[in-house]
């Protein structure tokens, strides 16, 4: 596309500035986009950034564990997944705790739920079309939304102890072996033939990453 | 941007057939040197302040973000789920790397940092589709005096 002034980064998509907790390597990126604002020699600069980010790599992750003992899957009953869901975050949330005071800040809470709420709401698709509990959006947004804060919260919670996880491994490990990835899951298909077009639209195109479609509830 | 094959197969697919078209001019200016620079963050994560409206699904808007406010006030509403948050749920600075920018402002390596700064929500959009709010953005800052943009796409 030709941009004046472009710095490519090799960082995965979502961590431009490299990775979460490293504000030296942080501001070596910046200085080093910031600087191409110095150079007379445009139109059209594209440079490339010469190191990759500081990020764990996966085979140094044996120490990383799920910080609760989830059980094995039960039989995928719509019931049943709510009441797997809901147990699953009682035993998750000392950990949701523990990241909120250590961080001192959470990304959770978007849709304006409890999480009980959360997994509720998402749950009642399976029944219908729920009443929007959302003020103010679309139900298929309400549903983007609550989608969004259910994974934002395990995934906190999973990263509260001290020890590093790739973005891949923590991905693998909601989808793969959380019950609520599994009611994502569930919920795709049956939420893609809802008869709210803003419904459909988020459950065919947002509703689970396209790296983790391949799985089955 | 990611190296293609770091990507999952089925991310990288996506990402070679998706439309680049070229911009019809080369626009350049140049300015004073990066220590008198007043440097504005503009972000396509889908930021803004919790209590702020989310971004919908075809939302071309921006929502502003108070250079004075703490990073940690701030939550994401993007609509895709095809790249980590993970980074971001555990440092703001991974997106919107307002921290370093103060570093740098107080080290007197950049002039200042704006007192606005702005997100929208990056998911897909053509060039011409987001260009109206582009071009109120480059209006407000350069009310704000800013001179410098950091463009932090997600």
């Amino acid at each position: 596309m030709r941009p004046p002034r472009f710095l490519w980064v090799p960082f995965e998509l979502g961590r431009p500035f490299g990775a979460p907790g490293e504000p030296a390597f942080q501001t070596k990126v910046v200085r080093s986009v910031l600087a191409l604002l110095d150079r007379q020699d445009g139109p059209v600069i594209l440079e490339d950034f010469p190191e990759d980010a500081p990020a764990v790599s996966e085979e140094d992750m044996t120490g990383w564990a799920c910080p609760i003992n989830l059980p094995k899957p039960a039989a995928a009953e719509e019931p049943a997944m709510l009441e797997e869901v809901l147990c699953e975050i009682a035993q998750l949330a000392p950990w949701y705790a523990f990241a909120l005071e250590g961080r001192g800040r959470s990304t959770f809470g978007v849709a304006g739920l409890e999480i009980e709420a959360v997994a509720r709401f998402l749950h009642a698709f399976f029944d219908g079309i729920p009443d929007n509990p959302v003020p103010g959006v679309t139900l298929g947004d309400a549903l983007r939304l609550a989608n969004d804060d259910i994974r934002s919260w395990y995934l906190e919670a999973a990263t509260a102890r001290p020890g590093a996880a790739s973005s891949r491994i923590l991905a693998d490990w909601f989808w793969g072996e959380t019950a609520a990835g599994r009611l994502l899951l569930a919920l795709r298909p049956v939420c893609a033939k809802s008869p709210d077009a803003g419904v459909r639209l988020v459950a065919e195109t947002q509703f689970v990453p396209r790296s983790q479609r391949h799985r089955h509830a | 941007m990611v190296r293609l094959n770091d990507l999952p197969d089925t991310d990288a697919r996506h990402l070679r057939t998706k439309e680049c078209p070229p911009f019809d001019s080369e626009p350049w200016v140049t300015g004073p040197p990066l220590a008198e620079r007043r440097v504005a963050i503009v972000t396509s994560a889908g930021l803004h302040r919790r209590d702020d409206r989310s971004f919908d699904m075809r939302d071309t808007g921006y929502r502003v973000i108070d250079g004075t406010l703490s990073a940690d006030a701030l939550v994401m509403t993007h609509s895709s789920s095809n790249f980590d948050r993970t980074g971001f749920q555990q440092d703001v600075n991974v997106v919107f790397p307002i921290d370093r920018l103060r570093e740098m402002a107080a080290a007197g390596e950049i002039g200042s940092v704006a007192r606005f700064h702005y997100s929208v929500m990056g998911a897909g959009w053509l060039p011409h589709e987001i260009e109206p709010t582009a071009a109120e953005l480059a209006g407000l800052l350069k009310e704000d005096a800013v001179n410098a943009v950091l463009l932090s796409p997600v």
